[in-house]
């Protein structure tokens, strides 16, 4: 059974091409455009990963990372978290938050694939 | 007696501005003249009693060849080479050597170590505001999502092998989008950051500039909204065309209230209160009751008659300046607070008390103005709710001389401003404060 991957990420065409890559690679992807309900969305899904944007509209990616931590059904699904350089204090947060890796835009589609196989061990 | 090797290069100063020759000097107060030489280029420290009879010999007093005028040279100096690090290997022992034989050398050092603390100032202040500026920093951010777009889709269009015609199209299509976007996005930050009046209108600015920038172009007056105009319908297409949602908004609330300010205070009304006004200029209040308008309502209508030559400035409750008309010479900051000195906040701790000033603007081109100040109260909820206040400052430039009576000096804001020993600073100036 595939691994599923949880792709939060606003802006449509990067969600594209990650779901793209990603589901060549043999993952199952679900994609959300907002942190809005993203981790009950994790929690019922049980998601392998989720891939997290920092900024996103309505609920923070700093939000929906704590929220996760927060849960003990999902404080361990590993949490690759995409960043713009020049977000210093916002990836401290995170970090103290429990993020498990960073990315910072923009990324190669090598590294964002080689990211998601080691942190779900694959 | 307190010496200083700087004492040798002012007796030489003194010497030669006197025209008296080395050999005479030194035979008249019994030495050598290759001694007194060496004494002059700070080489040899000079006894008391010979430093007695140099004074005499040349007419200075003792207290002058004392350690004191050369102090904050050394004081300087020492500060500078604090500056530049431990390891920057200056011999300090011998700074008064330094600044006795070199003063050339020495003051272009201190001139230095100052223009560069001056840099470093600036550097950080810029810094602070590429931080802090929301707008640049959304901007940068949009087109750094558009990079990683282009660049993830770039690459999966690369790739080896094939994609399915479908998901080829759709990338291209995603490729052209971003690459629209980023060019959009790059014009406007370019043009944002040359300072360029076309920011605003290729949508990098905020929303209350972009309103600004927009009633800028028409004059600040729009006559179409006056009574017997065209109406508003004539101007919302112009709304429409507006960049930002955000503008649109305010536009359309703007136009709302202009027709009904403009109703109770028609514009010929106005025109005639401003040729009847004493020489010290209309008086707000007055009108506000006549029309059954608000005072900050009737100092908008003034502001913005046609070729009114005065600027106007609202701030609500916070402090924040939700419009500016800047008046020429009256510059208003961007971002930021401005000068803790405008009578407009004078104005906002005292609502229904009008606050008048003379204000002369600090630095090149000062220039003096005369300034109204208002603050309204509202209570939009009744009894029990919320009170809003909202204050509004008129800025008129005052012919004749720019100093005199009793005026305030002021800036735009602490940054920017170079007033120096200003009680009312709350930030360093990146310009360095005026002497």
């Amino acid at each position: 059974m595939a691994s599923h991957v949880l792709l939060i990420e606003d802006e449509p065409n990067i969600a594209e091409a990650i779901r793209f890559i990603l589901s060549r690679d043999g993952w199952q992807v679900s994609t959300m455009a907002d942190g809005i309900g993203a981790a009950e969305a994790v929690r019922e899904a049980r998601h392998d990963l989720v891939i997290l944007d920092l900024m996103l509209p309505g609920c923070s990616g700093l939000e929906v990372l704590e929220a996760i931590r927060a849960d003990p059904v999902t404080e361990a699904v590993p949490v690759l978290m995409l960043t713009a350089k020049g977000q210093g204090r916002d990836r401290e947060a995170a970090e103290r938050a429990g993020v498990s890796r960073f990315m910072t835009k923009p990324f190669s589609n090598a590294e964002i694939l080689a990211s998601v196989r080691e942190l779900v061990a694959r | 007696m307190p010496m200083s090797a700087l004492t040798g290069t002012r007796l030489r100063e003194r010497r030669l501005a006197l025209g008296l020759r080395q050999a005479d000097v030194a035979r008249e107060t019994g030495v050598s003249a290759s001694y007194l030489n060496l004494i002059e280029h700070n080489r040899r420290r000079v006894t008391p009693d010979l430093l007695e009879a140099l004074a005499g010999v040349l007419g200075m007093p003792l207290a002058a060849l004392r350690e004191g005028a050369g102090g904050s040279l050394l004081q300087d100096l020492r500060a500078a080479v604090a500056a530049a690090g431990e390891g920057s290997g200056a011999e300090l022992d011998r700074v008064e050597e330094f600044a006795g034989r070199f003063p050339g050398w020495a003051a272009a050092l201190i001139a230095l170590e100052r223009r560069a603390a001056g840099l470093e100032r600036a550097v950080e202040a810029l810094n602070d505001r590429m931080t802090h500026d929301p707008h640049l920093s959304a901007s940068l951010h949009e087109m750094l999502s558009a990079v990683s777009s282009v660049r993830s889709t770039a690459e999966i269009l690369a790739e080896p092998g094939e994609i399915a015609p479908e998901w080829r199209e759709r990338f291209q299509r995603n490729l052209f989008a971003d690459s629209e976007r980023l060019a959009a996005g790059s014009e406007a930050l370019v043009a944002y950051l040359d300072g360029s009046e076309q920011a605003g209108v290729q949508g990098i600015a905020a929303p209350q500039e972009e309103l600004e920038a927009w009633l800028a172009e028409r004059g600040w007056h729009l006559p179409e909204l006056e009574p017997g105009g065209a109406g508003p319908e004539a101007v919302l297409g112009e709304v429409a065309g507006l960049v930002s949602g955000g503008a649109r908004v305010l536009a359309r609330d703007w136009v709302a209230r202009a027709v009904e300010e403009a109703a109770a205070l028609p514009l010929a009304v106005l025109e005639a209160e401003v040729a009847q006004a004493a020489p010290a200029g209309p008086d707000p209040l007055r009108i506000a009751q006549a029309a059954g308008l608000s005072v900050v309502a009737v100092m908008r209508r003034l502001a913005l008659r046609p070729g009114a030559a005065a600027g106007l400035v609202v701030c609500d409750g916070s402090g924040t300046m939700v419009f500016r008309k800047p008046a020429e010479g009256f510059a208003v900051p961007r971002f930021g607070a401005a000068c803790p000195l405008w009578p407009i906040f004078a104005a906002l701790g005292r609502p229904g008390s009008p606050v008048l000033a003379d204000l002369v603007t600090v630095g090149r081109g000062a220039r003096r103005f005369r300034a109204l100040a208002w603050c309204d109260l509202r209570h939009p909820e009744g009894l029990g709710g919320v009170e809003l206040r909202e204050a509004a400052m008129l800025v008129w430039p005052v012919e004749g001389a720019v100093t005199g009576g009793m005026a305030v000096q002021v800036g735009t804001s602490c940054r920017v401003c170079a007033r120096a020993g200003c009680p009312a600073r709350r930030e360093p100036s990146i310009m360095g404060e005026l002497e």
